[in-house]
């Protein structure tokens, strides 16, 4: 293509906080073409998109559109221009209907009034324009599946007029007969000379789509390549290639009575978003869990821990049976739990350090709790938890990091078997890393099996001795802790077969 | 930030603590109500006097103490008021002042109690319906029931027994006269609680309030904490009734208004609405404030329509001057009802 780019973006840089998530990234756009974006969580795609919807706005750079310079403050703005964003969560008003949804905000008006036949004819011109008569403009979006509710997002920033419309993400919640209608009206848009920004996780659909492919890393463009001119795997080497850079303390001497035996076993475990989850964990090993977001990672957490549990499948902990429907019955069962969300799902923020690292043994062991707790003082100063406060400090006040650190405490104070850590490191710093690597080296060796789940793939694998990858709810291979973060994200990615079969038990 | 909001050093981290819980605040208030009433009667702090006070303050105390263990949980209870009214009428009706009568009706209110409570609680917890709702509805389905019962004016009589708690006490203290035996209820009642919130169901409680996903995924199982709140509620109520009953005898309005009373002391306490604040200690002396604040109205000569307009100043300042004073952090702790990650599916919680 010779003629001018459609959008043209150039030296964008974003800060949060004072943290630099994108450096001088460029990207051009043409009309009729799509443009994939690729890269690892936190590579810095979603704040991109961002940036070109008007949500944040740049720090540096310019933003061309037709070659005039513009600047969204606001995601009006951006609509108006013609630049519109179907984002991973809906925008849409679950009790109107498809009309109503699409031209919310500027309904069709005759004499004052909201005419709703006209918005509904306006609706249905452009779903027969995308060869889809099914949804009626009629209907309440709340009826609708999943897929067509995506339509009705896309059908939107086609009423606006779009030249530009980008997609994050748009096949994540998508079946696969779904994603076919997705490719039909991709493909009918591109004909239409709508240029289309992609983001998306899968390789496959990124070969099947785009025509140009940007790779991000750590917030950095590293590459731009035709489609036609690049391969998966080289793909997967330019999104991971970085050095590991964190120091993981070494295994530690085995002195557990229960190392070695299996200690956390599911087999044939599935629910509505799980399938097929076949895991051992001996005690004393680390299995860390892979898998990019929604690949059903905390869900085999919230699944072992009764909050989604498995309907299908058995899961042993020490060989006994158990089939938790709360996280109280899993307490029972020997297993623990350091939730993914720290403040919401981890922390009472208002109530002390002590009251909070107690809360489990209140809750769920009752009697005897009180001698049971005088333990926690003790957890505590090992884990090395700074509060100026003392005990009596509001949880809140604490940093990340010693958050983290009343989080494990309260978990450790259950003697649990088996300890899930869902990411574990998220938001601390890197002293409080190197503390919560320790303790699961030190858990390890006195024979508590633990799960690993992270987004962070030099952290999985400096500290599992084995990695299972998932993707799609499904195991899709398992993998030594000395493999490489190619191998991992080819298999998360469904970039290639698994090529370590003979790792599986 | 930290300019605002200076983190408590070591040193003063239990004097700053005893602060924010309330206690601090609502005891000064208290003694200048007092002193203000002893400007106006001199002789208010002779022992007679003031045990009459606290005859008249230990209802209002004791509601107050259910009334927290409901907020301190994350929600409210509206009914008790209705409840307290319904009680009288009950109790009344079923002795007909047949002194033989007086325990069983007493263990039947408190049955009845119990039930109230239950439906308050299983209803808020189950059936997912707002507290405020529930108890809302439960106000007015006892209010009207009541009144159906009973063709609009109580009828029967309560027994001279019954009566003692509310009117009576241990003669003969030297120097009080005479110990109300309100005060010895509301006492024992207030050391019960904060027994109870030391106890690991209350560190449940203050947890299920603080943060009810993180308290389920620590194993709290929050829709029975609360449903027992509701019935500590209740039960509170139906204690309440007895000695309002006992003091003021049977009308038609007894107890109207009193779940507001009740809030407005809890949260003159300092006990935060929406949960995981506040001691019993607080809510207590909050209740004593509000009933000697209505004494000095007294004392000033104020009509007593004036008290509710007072109570409802009182609970916006107080509440007010909480938010102000608790939390310089903006949106206070909005998202987490909301958790980011939009596959999460609340935990057992009775809050969207």
């Amino acid at each position: 293509m010779i003629t001018e780019p459609l959008l043209r973006m150039t030296g964008i840089g974003k800060s949060f906080l004072g943290v630099r998530v994108l450096h001088d990234v460029d990207l051009d756009l043409y009309a009729g073409e799509l443009h994939a974006l690729v890269g690892e969580n936190g590579a810095g795609k979603s704040t991109l998109m961002k940036v070109l919807a008007g949500v944040h706005r740049p720090d540096d750079g310019r933003i061309e559109l037709d070659g005039t310079e513009v600047s969204f403050e606001h995601p009006l703005r951006a609509q108006r221009a013609g630049v519109s964003t179907v984002f991973q969560e809906f925008n849409l008003l679950p009790e109107r209907t498809v009309a109503q949804n699409v031209f919310l905000g500027r309904e069709t008006r005759t004499r004052g009034m909201v005419d709703e036949r006209a918005m509904e004819n306006a609706t249905a011109a452009l779903l027969d324009d995308l060869g889809l008569e099914g949804v009626s403009p009629r209907s309440k979006v709340r009826h609708l599946s999943v897929a067509e509710q995506q339509v009705v997002e896309i059908v939107k920033a086609l009423s606006h007029d779009a030249r530009v419309i980008s997609m994050d993400e748009p096949t994540a919640a998508l079946a696969d007969h779904e994603v076919e209608v997705l490719y039909r009206i991709i493909a009918r848009l591109r004909e239409r000379g709508v240029g289309i920004l992609y983001v998306s996780h899968r390789l496959k659909e990124i070969f099947d789509l785009a025509d140009t492919i940007t790779v991000l890393k750590d917030g950095h463009r590293v590459d731009t390549v035709a489609a036609a001119d690049t391969r998966p795997a080289e793909l997967v080497r330019k999104m991971v290639g970085r050095p590991i850079s964190s120091v993981f303390p070494d295994p530690l001497e085995p002195h557990g009575d229960r190392v070695g035996e299996v200690r956390l076993s599911v087999s044939g475990g599935g629910n509505t978003r799980l399938d097929g989850i076949e895991l051992r964990v001996h005690g004393g090993e680390i299995v860390g869990l892979a898998g990019l977001q929604g690949s059903g990672r905390t869900e085999i957490a919230h699944a072992l821990f009764g909050v989604d549990r498995f309907t299908r499948g058995e899961v042993h902990v020490d060989g006994r049976r158990v089939d938790p429907r709360s996280p109280r019955q899993a307490v029972r069962a020997g297993l623990a739990l350091v939730t993914e969300d720290r403040k919401a799902q981890g922390l009472l923020l208002e109530q002390s350090v002590l009251a909070n690292a107690r809360l489990v043994l209140d809750a769920v062991l009752p009697f005897g709790s009180g001698r049971r707790a005088r333990r926690i003082p003790g957890l505590l100063s090992s884990l090395e938890l700074v509060a100026r406060g003392g005990h009596g400090q509001e949880v809140r006040y604490l940093s990340g990091g010693n958050q983290q650190k009343v989080v494990l405490a309260k978990w450790l104070a259950t003697d649990p078997s088996v300890m899930v850590l869902d990411e574990p490191t998220r938001g601390i710093d890197v002293g409080a890393k190197q503390a919560v690597y320790t303790l699961m080296r030190e858990l390890a060796a006195a024979g508590v099996a633990i799960v690993l789940i992270s987004s962070e793939l030099p952290e999985l694998l400096g500290m599992s001795d084995r990695l299972i990858v998932l993707d799609d709810g499904r195991i899709a291979g398992e993998l030594p802790g000395d493999a490489g973060e190619e191998d991992v994200m080819a298999l998360a990615t469904g970039a290639s077969s698994p090529r370590h079969e003979e790792a599986a038990p | 930030m930290n300019v605002e909001n200076p983190l408590p050093r070591p040193r003063f981290g239990s004097a700053l603590s005893a602060l924010r819980g309330g206690t601090g605040t609502v005891s000064v208030l208290l003694v200048l109500i007092f002193v203000v009433i002893a400007t106006q009667n001199p002789s208010f702090f002779e022992g007679p006097p003031l045990m009459a006070f606290a005859k008249k303050a230990a209802p209002l105390v004791i509601l107050a103490i259910g009334q927290y263990l409901v907020i301190v949980s994350g929600e409210f209870d509206l009914s008790v008021g209705s409840l307290v009214g319904a009680q009288v009428v009950i109790a009344a009706r079923l002795i007909d002042g047949d002194e033989a009568m007086t325990f069983p009706v007493i263990g039947v209110m408190l049955l009845f109690g119990l039930l109230v409570g239950l439906v308050n609680g299983l209803v808020t917890t189950l059936l997912k319906v707002p507290s405020i709702i529930t108890t809302l509805g439960t106000m007015l389905i006892l209010f009207g029931a009541v009144r159906y019962w009973t063709g609009g004016a109580p009828t029967g009589a309560l027994s001279e027994n019954f009566r003692v708690f509310g009117r009576h006490g241990l003669d003969g203290v030297p120097g009080l006269g005479q110990l109300p035996w309100a005060l010895v209820v509301a006492a024992v009642l207030t050391v019960g609680a904060i027994l109870l919130m030391r106890s690991p169901y209350g560190r449940s409680l203050m947890a299920t309030g603080d943060n009810d996903t993180a308290a389920a995924f620590s194993g709290v199982r929050v829709g029975r904490v609360r449903t027992l709140a509701f019935v500590g509620s209740a039960l509170m109520a139906t204690v309440a009734a007895v000695l309002i009953g006992g003091f003021a005898g049977v009308t038609a309005q007894v107890g109207q208004g009193l779940e507001f009373t009740a809030i407005t002391a809890v949260v003159l306490g300092g006990v935060v609405l929406g949960g995981g604040r506040g001691t019993v200690v607080a809510a207590a002396l909050g209740a004593l404030t509000v009933e000697a604040l209505f004494t000095l109205f007294n004392q000033l000569y104020l009509p007593s329509t004036i008290q509710p307009t007072a109570q409802g100043l009182i609970i916006v300042a107080a509440v007010a001057y909480a938010s102000r004073r608790t939390d310089p952090r903006p949106p206070k702790r909005r998202p987490r009802r909301r958790p980011d990650h939009p596959n999460e599916r609340p935990l057992d919680s009775s809050r969207r």
